[in-house]
């Protein structure tokens, strides 16, 4: 896992901004997730809006780490590709 | 998404509902049912199919004032004494009055209330004296019934808006409010005759115990956008030092859920397996008594079912690990936790306001409106005491026909737009800068700094100590935040409710020199309950950019209370066995 730092800035000013990584609640199964077909349930049902549509993948994916754990994106996913897990800090 | 996009719209309306959880879509749904030809907007900052502390439902009506259990004189005493008689007790006897219409509604609506063989509701007793605990088997149904009803009066629903701002007149009177898109940045400006807040709870306030942001019990979208909405707005903040502070599964956030499973016989208890305290309905009284227990030898505190039946213990699964939440159960699987074999450690919450648990809100009549002219609250984040979900329902409907009267009867109020375009200034300045402290880290901090020196017990040179940390914070907060995409905004402008709210708290803790509602307000330095000084409200609001707390006496009660009954909540504890 790669840990990148952005944006660098010479002044003495800067403060930078480093991206650490972080194991996310929310797993998406690609096969079932039918994103790609233009599906969004589960993007906007979330209280929270952590989950995007990827572009590289066209699926739906935890953006952030921002999860109640509430699971409307698992209960209202139509194909049942969502699963919500208990968040690491918690388990 | 969440790409920064330049943009600016106006809509105009006659009542403008902010917040789509459970008040919200009561009273759009009854502020247009008033009058058809009214226009009717509900804005949610998420999405109204699953907004809100009820987005996967509710598993029962803590409050039900249901004839043949319970009359709306015997409620308001009850809540009167839970919550150490600073109750106003008219909007209270209002919606005692009132919630059984609405619980017919609901159940018309198609949210199936438990039934007796008689086809009677059948209610469960939790409180300490009376009867008002009404299961929800079907309680998953409720965000589904409600979309309905509001896609059937073609209420006009506004997504992924935050409102960031409410605009006044030059009178003072609400004139409407400012939103931002969370996914975009676009702002709204959303004029409007009457606006009504039901914004839930600040529950985004104290930092959970696992140290997760999200892992709060309010849904954590509750960040208390609506009460520095009033605050900004110069609404009076009614007895924020009584926080909102529940107990809890240890790590999990979801409640003890003494409601459900005390009726089938399980209890509170402590690590001796014993009973410490007479009732498990929530109040500072209790908290307290919960607090010592988990401080003394004899603690933690666990949630005792492993006496009951394996059936009955399924049954009780069946309830609190697919309703309210549904998580639960996967948590609890995780760890090998099983009900049956042994007892679940508790916790207490995070601090927070919230009417709907304890009495911190924003200041409402019985006719929901707030000091400010035009400007209603309703729903956890609205002065009405141990409000629940019904609570929200019905006042969201009092509030939504009051406002829906008042839009009749006035033009559309004048709106400056020097002020627009201050607040999209201030809105938009964590994207203007390039680099500096992103939001979350800022509210992991505020957070953290109110654990350590706002929780209670409270104590005066902490949370003195806290102000001028917080302080500090608001400096960063103004110069260094940097939002990187409009979801960051969305989280910075959060960060600033949170802050907001951290100063009310500590304002409004120090304001009242005693110890009230147990857990919620015991000042160390000042332990004792002083009804000579402080038997009063206590409000709070923006004098000239600062904060400035007022007495404001009780409203003489409607329903009288005997000497005797007005500590009932104060001899919870257990007596000791002779």
């Amino acid at each position: 896992m790669t840990v990148c730092a952005f944006p660098i800035k010479p002044d003495e000013e800067a403060m930078p901004l480093a991206f650490s990584p972080t194991t996310v609640p929310v797993v998406v199964d690609e096969a079932k997730c039918i994103a790609d077909k233009g599906c969004t349930v589960c993007v906007e049902v979330c209280p929270l809006d952590v989950l995007r549509i990827s572009d590289l993948t066209g699926k739906a994916y935890m953006k952030f780490d921002e999860c109640w754990y509430c699971m409307p994106c698992e209960k209202d996913c139509p194909t049942g590709a969502v699963t919500v897990n208990i968040p690491y800090l918690l388990r | 998404m969440d790409n920064f996009v330049e943009g600016l719209s106006e809509v105009t309306c006659d009542v403008l509902v902010i917040g789509g959880g459970t008040a919200g879509p009561m009273a759009a749904l009854k502020a247009k049912q008033k009058n058809p030809a009214l226009n009717v907007v509900l804005l949610e900052k998420a999405n109204v199919k699953r907004s809100g502390s009820i987005c996967m439902g509710m598993d029962g009506l803590n409050n039900a004032v249901v004839p043949g259990y319970a009359t709306p004189e015997q409620y308001t005493k009850e809540i009167t004494i839970a919550n150490a008689g600073i109750v106003d007790q008219a909007p209270v006897f209002k919606y005692a009055s009132r919630c059984y219409d609405i619980i017919q509604e609901l159940d018309r609506f198609g949210i199936r209330f438990q039934k007796n063989a008689n086809g009677d509701f059948d209610l469960k007793k939790v409180h300490h004296l009376g009867t008002y605990v009404l299961p929800m088997p079907n309680g998953d149904t409720v965000k589904k019934a409600l979309y309905r009803q509001i896609k059937r009066e073609r209420i006009l629903v506004s997504n992924r808006f935050m409102a960031t701002r409410l605009v006044t007149a030059k009178d003072g009177k609400i004139a409407g409010a400012i939103a931002v898109n969370t996914r975009t940045a676009e702002f709204l400006v959303l004029r409007a005759k009457t606006v009504i807040l039901c914004m839930g709870a600040a529950g985004r306030l104290g930092l959970p115990h696992s140290g997760y942001l999200f892992g709060t019990y309010e849904n954590p979208t509750n960040s208390g956008d609506g009460y520095a909405m009033a605050y900004h707005a110069g609404a009076a903040l009614a007895n924020l030092e009584c926080y909102q502070i529940n107990p809890l599964i240890k790590d999990y956030n979801g409640p003890a859920c003494a409601y459900v499973a005390g009726p089938f016989g399980a209890y509170t208890a402590n690590s001796e397996g014993k009973r410490f305290i007479e009732s498990d309905y929530w109040s500072g009284q209790m908290m307290q008594e919960f607090y010592n227990e988990l401080q003394s030898g004899k603690g933690p505190v666990f949630l005792k079912l492993n006496h009951l039946h394996a059936d009955t213990v399924g049954e009780i699964e069946e309830i609190l690990h697919k309703v309210e939440r549904p998580s639960r159960g996967r948590f609890h699987q995780a760890r090998g936790t099983d009900y049956r074999e042994k007892m679940i450690e508790m916790h207490i919450s995070e601090i927070g306001f919230c009417s709907g648990h304890s009495a911190s809100g924003v200041f409402v009549d019985e006719f929901a409106r707030t000091t400010v002219p035009g400007l209603y609250a309703a729903g956890d984040m609205a002065s009405v005491p141990h409000n629940y979900m019904l609570g929200a329902f019905t006042n969201g409907a009092v509030a939504g026909e009051h406002a829906a009267e008042v839009a009749l009867e006035i033009d559309l109020p004048d709106f400056d737009s020097e002020f627009v375009k201050a607040e999209r200034k201030r809105v938009l300045a964590p994207t203007r800068r390039e680099d500096g402290i992103p939001p979350n880290q800022l509210e992991y901090k505020t957070r953290r700094l109110i654990n350590d020196y706002l929780q209670p017990p409270k104590v005066t040179a902490r949370m003195q100590i806290g102000q001028a940390r917080l302080a500090e914070i608001r400096d960063d907060l103004e110069t260094a935040l940097v939002a990187g995409d409009a979801h960051e905004l969305m989280r910075s402008l959060e960060v600033s409710s949170i802050l907001d709210c951290a100063d009310m708290a500590a304002h409004a803790s120090l304001f009242r020199m005693e110890s009230r509602w147990g857990l919620y307000h015991n000042r160390v330095d000042y332990p004792k309950k002083d009804d000579d000084n402080w038997f009063c409200h206590t409000l709070l609001r923006k004098v000239d950019g600062r904060l400035v707390s007022e007495k404001r006496p009780i409203q003489p009660y409607i329903v009288p209370i005997e000497n005797e009954e007005r500590t009932a909540y104060d001899r919870l504890r257990v007596s000791n066995q002779a």
